[in-house]
C-alpha cells in the first residue's frame, strides 16, 4: 500500500467540524421536538372518534414510513417554494426531519397511551386524588416510562439521519465534511473522522437518555 | 417543463432495477455476515462477544451515509479497482450484517434455555444444536424485526444516489432536472418506494400481531 494518511489536513479544519457538529445537534434537536409535537397531535387525531380525522393521519404515517427520507427531503425542498413558501435549507431540513420523526412517534406514543391501564385509573379517583394529579401520576408518567426506550432510540436514529439533509445543503456536520474534502481530497480522512465524531455524539445522547431513565423513572411497578 | 415520457419512465425503471439488486445483495450478504455476527455475540468466548458488540455498536451509532462515504473511498485505499457498485455493495452488506446480527442475536436469546439444555442432554454437539435445535426457532421469533429491517435497507438504498451510484432516487433526481417537474418525478419515485415497501411493512406487523396472540 503506497498511500499515505493525513489526517492533519482534516484536523486543521476543526473549528469547521465543531460548528457543523453543532449544526447536526440544532437539527436534531429541533427536529425532534417538532417530532414529538407533530407525535401528540397526531396520536390526538389518531385516537378521536371521526374517521374524517384519523384517516389522513394513518395515510400519513404509512406513507412516510414506507418510503425513503431522501426522498421526503427533496419532495418538501421543491414543494415548500411552489406554495409560496421560501425558506432556508436549515429551516426545511427540520421540517421534513419533524415530519418524518413525527410519524414514528405518532406509532410509539399511540402504544404508550394504549397501555394505560384504566383500572388504575379508576383506583387512582377512588383514593380521592385530583384530576390533574390522577393525570400526571397515573396517566402521564406510566405511559411516559413504557414510551421511553422506543422513543429515545428513535430520536437517536433522527440524529443520525440528519446527515442526509446534506443532500439540500443544510448547515450540519456532513456538509461540513463535504466541503473539506473537496478543499483537501482527503476522501477517506475526512468521513472517518466524521464518522467518529457522529459515534461520540450518538453515544453521548445514549449516555444522557440513560441517566434522565435512571433519575426519572427509577420506581419498582410492583 | 418537459414531459415524462416512455422515456423518462424506462430511465426510472433501470434505476429501480439497481434498487432492487443492491437491496437483495444487502440483505443476503447481510444475512450471511449476520448469522455470522449473531452467532459470535452469543458463544461463550468474551473475546468474540465483545469485538462483535463493538462492530454492532459502531454500525448503529453512525449514519448510513457515512459508512457508505467510508466504505467507498476506503475501498479505493486498498489498491482494488473501484467499481462503484462493488463498493456500495459491500457497505450496505456491511451494513446489514451489523442490524441483522443484532436482531438474531435478540431472537437466539430469546429461545428457552430449556431446548439448549435439552440439546446438550440429548448429547447434540454445537453444530447439530445451534442448526436443528436453536437457530430454526429463533428465525421464527426474527421474521416480524427480520421483515421490518428489509424495508429499512430498501429505503437506505437511496442515500447510494449521494455517492453518485445511479439508482431509483438518483434517476429521479437526474430526470427532475432535465424535465423541472421534481413534485411530479419524486412523487413517482415516492409512490414506488411505497409499492414495494408498504405490502412488507404490512406482512411483518402482521406476523408480529399472529404471534404475540399465539403467544399468549
Amino acid at each position: 500500500m503506497t498511500y499515505t494518511f493525513d489526517f492533519g489536513a482534516v484536523l486543521d479544519r476543526a473549528p469547521e467540524l465543531l460548528w457543523g457538529s453543532l449544526g447536526t445537534l440544532g437539527l436534531a434537536l429541533a427536529g425532534m421536538l417538532l417530532a414529538l409535537v407533530i407525535g401528540i397531535l397526531g396520536v390526538v387525531a389518531r385516537t378521536s372518534k371521526s374517521e374524517i380525522t384519523r384517516t389522513p393521519v394513518i395515510v400519513f404515517v404509512e406513507v412516510v414510513r414506507n418510503t425513503p427520507f431522501l426522498v421526503q427531503i427533496f419532495f418538501i425542498y421543491f414543494a415548500l417554494p411552489l406554495m409560496g413558501i421560501r425558506l432556508n435549507p436549515t429551516v426545511t431540513a427540520i421540517i421534513a426531519l419533524g415530519f418524518n420523526g413525527g410519524a414514528y412517534a405518532i406509532e410509539i406514543i399511540r402504544g404508550g397511551v394504549e397501555s394505560v391501564s384504566r383500572g388504575q385509573i379508576e383506583a387512582g379517583f377512588a383514593l380521592g386524588l385530583h384530576k390533574a394529579d390522577v393525570f400526571r401520576l397515573i396517566v402521564l408518567k406510566p405511559a411516559l416510562r413504557a414510551i421511553y426506550p422506543s422513543l429515545t432510540s428513535q430520536f437517536i436514529m433522527l440524529t443520525l439521519t440528519t446527515s442526509v439533509c446534506t443532500s439540500i445543503a443544510a448547515y450540519e456536520l456532513t456538509s461540513a465534511a463535504q466541503r473539506i474534502e473537496s478543499d483537501t481530497f482527503r476522501s477517506f480522512e475526512v468521513y472517518f473522522t466524521v464518522t467518529a465524531i457522529y459515534l461520540v455524539i450518538s453515544t453521548l445522547m445514549m449516555g444522557l437518555f440513560a441517566l434522565i431513565s435512571r433519575h426519572y423513572f427509577n420506581y419498582p411497578t410492583r | 417543463m418537459g414531459p415524462i415520457g416512455e422515456n423518462e419512465f424506462f430511465f426510472l425503471m433501470q434505476g429501480l432495477k439497481w434498487t432492487v439488486l443492491l437491496a437483495i445483495v444487502g440483505f443476503i450478504g447481510g444475512g450471511i455476515f449476520g448469522i455470522l455476527i449473531a452467532l459470535l455475540r452469543t458463544s461463550k468466548t468474551k473475546v468474540a462477544r465483545r469485538i462483535t458488540a463493538g462492530y454492532i455498536g459502531v454500525f448503529q451509532g453512525t449514519p448510513l451515509l457515512m459508512q457508505l462515504f467510508v466504505v467507498y473511498y476506503g475501498v479505493a485505499l486498498l489498491g482494488i479497482e473501484v467499481n462503484a457498485w462493488i463498493a456500495v455493495a459491500i457497505a450496505f452488506t456491511l451494513h446489514a450484517s451489523a442490524f441483522l446480527g443484532e436482531i438474531w442475536r435478540g431472537s437466539i436469546e430469546a429461545v428457552p434455555k430449556g431446548q439448549t439444555e435439552a440439546a446438550n442432554a440429548l448429547g447434540l454437539h454445537y453444530v447439530s444444536r445451534m442448526k436443528d435445535v436453536i437457530l430454526p426457532q429463533a428465525l421464527k421469533i426474527s421474521m416480524p424485526a427480520t421483515i421490518g429491517f428489509l424495508v429499512q435497507l430498501i429505503k437506505g438504498t437511496s442515500l447510494a444516489a449521494i455517492v453518485g451510484f445511479i439508482e431509483l432516487t438518483r434517476a429521479g433526481q437526474i430526470i427532475s432536472n432535465q424535465t423541472y417537474r421534481p413534485l411530479l418525478v419524486f412523487g413517482i419515485v415516492g409512490a414506488i418506494y411505497f409499492i414495494i415497501c408498504w405490502p412488507l411493512s404490512h406482512a411483518g406487523s402482521g406476523l408480529e400481531k399472529r404471534m404475540a396472540k399465539a403467544a399468549r
